[in-house]
């Protein structure tokens, strides 16, 4: 099975300070779900923006989707970025339109026609449980379904790659326990998808790859249960 | 497998030419739907446009009028042909029947030496000392009247021709005054286009500086933009066609503040018309000039922003 995410010794620092990543290799394979975890100040995010490309790595290689980044030039950014769905911790949502026009940013940008954008998206919010609320500014909207708007955004232009940067950060258990569902969700009709958190007890009872960093580092791949307790001392 | 979803999902866009209609079509709607929530500050940097742009065009309008009332004077210009002393009064009626045959000439009129100074003592006022001059100085004259909307140079033509008559000493068509009054209406146009180039800077710096403005409450949304993969084009157009709609809107109110200008000046304008005894009007701005005024506050407008926009797109990074 070919790789989606392919890490081969990537270190990143950013000026003046000391290696945020060092030397990680991993590969996240095509359909395949994991979790990233670790620490605050492990790397989740550093690494997380170097798929995305938010960052370019100090040293090492990455590939997403076939694509060696390092041959990715500026221009090219946006059109690499529209391979990807990201999810944030803020949601990253526009507060001054509808949550339809929210979802359908992505396919806007791709030059969708009009016709296919509004069944697109009423298919997207349909799937994150929020077909009644087009019409509604995300503003008047609970956490979660705030979070929902967000996942029903990256999933919109069906991209091979989700990215989730702490996606439970902000929200209660209970909310938390419905955005996982739904990335497990999509997960199961093919969709790679790579979740950074530290909501361990969340995560520990789900089947499953945790990819977990520590200063930088992947470690071995630990069960749950001893990383909870890694996550405690830190 | 890669390519191949691809595909499926580019079967799903519309050709080149729609997708960019459209793209186009939702931006005019948004912008101008924003312009609309914003109506007030918006209206505020377009008044400063449009003042900006007013004052040239002003100008340009009175120049226009001040031409337009020159070449009215100039087809009631009359050549004045002065004869030779040799020259019998006989002998000058002849020349100015004959002149009077000329293509272009509506009327002439000779005046002999005599009446020439009792014309110059009734209008002089010098009266009684003119008679103690031993001789009459003054030489006959024919006053040539040229038909109506006679051309410049045709006129010309006509002078120099009369001034080659065997008879005649010299002619003149007294236009010396209209030639100064249109080199100071060059030199007056000059100095509009030099003042509207200063007020085209100003028009992009003040367009430039309401969508930097507009820029930085939008950085969180930008960066939104392009973390979503929003290519620069696609981020920039909002604020290029919100440029546009400033510039157009201040092209209008410019429009409007030199129409006002030109009702205000038309009452005294024509009360001092007719003292003169002409029929005068003030005119507005020109079709050619009006159509010049908005197509530089559109272009202004859309310049400012674009200056600003790529400038400040490059410094807009998601971390």
């Amino acid at each position: 099975m070919p790789d989606i995410i392919h890490f081969h010794r990537v270190s990143h620092r950013y000026e003046g300070s000391g290696d945020v990543l060092s030397d990680v290799t991993f590969t996240l394979a095509k359909g395949e779900m994991a979790f990233l975890t670790g620490p605050s100040g492990a790397g989740k995010s550093t690494l997380l923006k170097l798929v995305a490309l938010l960052e370019r790595p100090s040293r090492g290689q990455i590939v997403v989707n076939g694509q060696n980044l390092a041959g990715v030039r500026r221009g090219q950014i946006p059109a690499f970025r529209q391979q990807i769905g990201v999810v944030f911790q803020n949601f990253n949502l526009l507060y001054d339109r509808s949550v339809f026009d929210n979802v359908a940013l992505p396919l806007v940008i791709r030059g969708i026609g009009h016709d296919d954008i509004g069944r697109r998206v009423r298919a997207a919010l349909d799937a994150v449980g929020l077909l009644g609320k087009e019409k509604v500014s995300p503003i008047t909207l609970s956490g979660g379904e705030q979070q929902r708007v967000g996942i029903a955004r990256a999933i919109v232009a069906k991209p091979q790659l989700l990215l989730a940067d702490e996606p439970t950060g902000n929200l209660d258990p209970e909310m938390a326990r419905e955005v996982m569902q739904l990335f497990q969700r999509f997960n199961e009709v093919g969709v790679s998808v790579l979740v950074a958190t530290h909501a361990v007890g969340l995560i520990k009872k789900l089947p499953y790859r945790v990819i977990h960093l520590e200063r930088g580092q992947l470690t071995t791949r630990q069960s749950p249960e001893l990383m909870e307790k890694t996550v405690d001392f830190g | 497998m890669t390519s191949a979803s691809a595909r499926a999902g580019a079967e799903l866009r519309p050709n080149f030419l729609s997708r960019y209609l459209q793209a186009h079509v939702r931006e005019v709607v948004f912008t101008l739907g924003r312009f609309y929530r914003n109506l007030s500050g918006a209206l505020l940097t377009c008044f400063v446009i449009g003042i900006t742009l007013a004052l040239p065009a002003g100008l340009h309008c009175l120049v226009r009028n001040v031409d337009a009332l020159g070449y009215s004077w100039e087809t009631t210009l009359q050549a004045s042909l002065f004869l030779k002393d040799s020259t019998t009064p006989e002998q000058g009626r002849e020349l100015a029947h004959r002149i009077k045959g000329r293509p272009g000439v509506a009327d002439t009129a000779y005046l002999s030496r005599e009446q020439s100074l009792e014309e110059f003592k009734a209008l002089s006022g010098l009266g009684q000392a003119l008679d103690l001059l031993d001789s009459n100085p003054l030489p006959a004259v024919i006053t040539v009247t040229p038909i109506k909307g006679i051309e410049r140079t045709a006129l010309d033509a006509l002078v120099v021709a009369l001034g080659q008559q065997p008879e005649v000493e010299v002619a003149k068509l007294d236009r010396r005054w209209l030639e100064r009054l249109y080199g100071a209406l060059a030199l007056v146009e000059r100095l509009v286009l030099v003042i509207a180039g200063v007020l085209s800077l100003a028009v992009i710096v003040i367009v430039g500086n309401t969508i930097r403005l507009d820029i930085e409450a939008k950085r969180a949304e930008i960066e939104v933009m392009k973390l979503i993969g929003a290519t620069d084009a696609f981020i920039r157009r909002p604020f290029l066609y919100t440029g546009l709609w400033y510039g157009l809107v201040g092209g209008a109110i410019a429009w409007l503040l030199v129409q006002g200008m030109v009702l205000a000046l038309n009452g005294p304008a024509s009360s001092l018309a007719g003292l003169y005894g002409s029929a005068f009007r003030l005119q507005g701005l020109p079709l050619d000039a009006t159509a010049v005024m908005f197509g530089a506050g559109v272009l202004l407008g859309w310049l400012g922003a674009w200056w600003t926009v790529s400038r400040r797109l490059q410094e807009i990074e998601p971390r």
